[in-house]
């Protein structure tokens, strides 16, 4: 069974960390992976950085120019990964977007990523229809899981749709916005919760966007099975580097 | 071999809609209530009247006697440096300010990389009283003031992107994220053919107003209704895209895109996408792009600030890989001269964009008898700081 799906059957409430590999140098990638496993967390994602990150906002694309600048490509971070399932067990998912995968070859990628132990692959500009068409044998030749995104403005049709095709988790986007912004758990978040939770989906569901501490995981994972951080912990990096990477962890699990 | 869009949004291999989930609401609406818009009379008689008494169209389809006698052939330049603002961009934001207004929306925002766009779609709101936001590179406002002022004047904001190169490119991720945050209200009108389905369709239905003229002016000049040549400038490809429109199917016709080669196509500081572009993903469109071997976009250079954007429309992509149109690269010294030579034999001090299609003469030899209608596609006046620079004026 793959990492993930045996991940999502724990009893518990599952916190997943993002970060943007070679950030803030080029090779903290394996360093800030290993530490995060320390820490306690569940899984993680592994930003795979691109030029034009059109769902980011200004931490994670600031973040991703540096990575870029750091010489971060595919192929640099395949390097980097080639003996991490050596010390890590926890589920990795490498996120990115689909340029760079294309100009690697999607099934190049896919294979790369199946012999260094990735668990799946979360690609926000990789349209559900496309995958669905174009790519799902190739992801599923290699045991790769597919993550989508949805919204508060997806539709409950589509939402059925999405889980319909998904074989781990679903991505739930907290707000209608880019990655990093402070918008309040309030009650358009908990009407929206609530909405996903009465459909009584088959993947278990995920939050991301606006998930920056103790009380914001708290909230999202009210009626989800877990929360993501991104924006929040790739600020701490910059600030901090990647010594103490468990003490931000605790402030969240605590 | 079809070169319109097919349903599905896609142009051969080229175009679809690459979009993050959340924009998919968004894109959806617009993609399943264009068509029927556009249709609406209502929508076709409102659209008629600005382009006649707010734009001034028809523009005129203007035989060049001294250009012709030099190169000996027969030049006729489709004056859209004529419409109102100053290039033929207005006939798209028209177009979708009338879309947006019938979708309900009550904001409006664009992307401008020398400012002519965002100047475009300034104006429509103006005209609409509709808020505008345009996002443009903070290197782009630094080097366009001019055009800055103009969008502040019609009552705009204009928002720095401060992200990536800060130039055009940076201004559309920026616009896409302000769509994401804004999802129910707000329309964001892209200036070229390119972006998601159904933009690209959507675009070059507005400005396929330019080769619909051209048809009519053509035969009104005696001639037939069908030019041995069509020559256009393309960035990312709006004015071509119009100016080919309704010729597309017409095989006869023979279509000339003409890119900027910058310093030279191989010298590093070069917009000639299709030659230095491989096949990606920019902006919601698969597409030709200029990028790194590892997929990441790279920063285009051209003189004219209208013609650096890495990519070019898929209905362009496609029109290369097809073999279509002939692709033809003017570096910036052919084209300033160009545009010189057409402000000396013809009294029209050309936009630098449109100067990159002049100088297509200079590198292609054309029979006495050919009917060549080159798409004067905007005015100089936006580059007289160039121009002065350059020639030392």
């Amino acid at each position: 069974m793959n990492r993930i799906n045996q991940k999502l059957q724990e009893n518990k409430k599952l916190l997943s960390i993002y970060f943007t590999a070679g950030f803030p140098k080029i090779n903290d990638t394996v360093t800030v992976i290993e530490n995060l496993e320390k820490s306690g967390i569940d899984f993680i994602e592994i930003g795979l950085p691109f030029s034009d990150p059109l769902a980011d906002g200004p931490t994670i694309q600031a973040s991703s120019t540096k990575a870029l600048g750091n010489g971060m490509t595919s192929e640099v971070l395949f390097n980097q990964l080639k003996n991490i399932r050596k010390t890590v067990k926890i589920p990795l998912i490498i996120m990115g977007y689909f340029n760079p995968m294309m100009q690697y070859g999607v099934e190049n990628f896919c294979k790369k990523c199946a012999e260094i132990g990735i668990d799946g692959l979360i690609i926000p500009d990789l349209p559900v229809d496309v995958y669905n068409n174009d790519y799902k044998t190739i992801f599923k030749k290699y045991g790769l899981i597919n993550v989508f995104l949805i919204t508060p403005q997806t539709s409950s049709e589509r939402i059925q749709f999405i889980d319909k095709i998904s074989d781990g988790f679903i991505y739930m986007v907290s707000s209608s916005s880019v990655t990093g912004s402070q918008n309040a758990f309030g009650k358009v978040q908990d009407d929206y919760f609530k909405r996903i939770a009465d459909l009584y989906l088959k993947s278990p569901q995920i939050v991301g966007f606006g998930i920056s501490n103790a009380e914001t995981f708290k909230k999202a994972t009210k009626y989800a099975k877990g929360a993501i951080i991104g924006s929040a912990f790739v600020k701490y990096l910059d600030k901090n580097g990647t010594a103490n990477i468990n003490n931000f962890v605790s402030g969240i699990l605590d | 071999m079809s070169y319109f869009v097919d349903k599905k949004g896609y142009y051969g291999e080229f175009g679809g809609a690459f979009i993050p989930e959340m924009l998919y609401p968004n894109v959806k609406e617009l993609e399943e209530n264009y068509l029927k818009i556009m249709q609406e009379p209502s929508f076709q008689q409102e659209f008629q009247d600005l382009l006649k008494e707010y734009v001034g169209r028809p523009t005129p389809l203007f035989f060049a006697k001294r250009l012709s006698e030099k190169y000996n052939t027969k030049i006729y330049l489709k004056r859209e440096d004529l419409c109102h603002t100053g290039a033929h961009k207005v006939n798209n934001t028209i177009g979708q300010i009338l879309v947006a207004k019938r979708l309900g929306k009550t904001r409006i925002i664009a992307e401008t990389g020398a400012g002519q766009h965002g100047v475009a779609t300034a104006t429509v709101c103006a005209l609409m009283g509709i808020e505008c936001v345009v996002y443009m590179g903070e290197v782009d406002i630094a080097r366009q003031a001019p055009n800055v002022a103009r969008m502040k004047m019609l009552g705009a904001k204009v928002v720095p992107a401060l992200s990536g190169s800060r130039t055009l490119k940076d201004a559309t991720n920026e616009a896409i994220r302000d769509w994401i945050n804004n999802p129910v209200n707000t329309h964001y009108i892209i200036g070229s053919v390119v972006g998601p389905h159904p933009y690209p369709d959507m675009v070059a239905r507005f400005q396929s107003v330019i080769s619909e003229e051209i048809k009519k002016q053509l035969l009104e000049k005696g001639h037939t209704e069908n030019p041995d040549y069509v020559i256009a400038c393309v960035g990312g490809g709006s004015n071509a895209a119009g100016a080919f429109y309704h010729y597309l199917d017409e095989e006869k016709v023979n279509l000339i895109a003409v890119e900027a080669a910058g310093l030279g196509i191989h010298s590093g500081e070069s917009a000639a996408t299709s030659i230095l572009g491989k096949e990606g993903v920019i902006h919601g469109s698969k597409t030709l792009l200029m990028q790194s071997t590892d997929g990441q976009i790279t920063e285009p250079y051209s003189i004219s600030a209208g013609l650096d954007y890495p990519g070019i429309g898929p209905l362009h992509a496609h029109l290369y890989k097809s073999k279509r149109a002939e692709f033809i690269s003017i570096t910036d010294a052919e084209a300033m001269r160009a545009g010189l030579e057409l402000c000396e034999l013809e009294g029209i001090i050309p936009a630098i964009e449109s100067a990159h299609a002049l100088a297509v003469f200079n590198m292609k030899k054309f029979k006495k008898s050919d009917v060549v209608v080159l798409n004067l596609s905007g005015r100089g006046d936006k580059d007289l700081d160039t121009y002065v620079k350059y020639f030392k004026l």
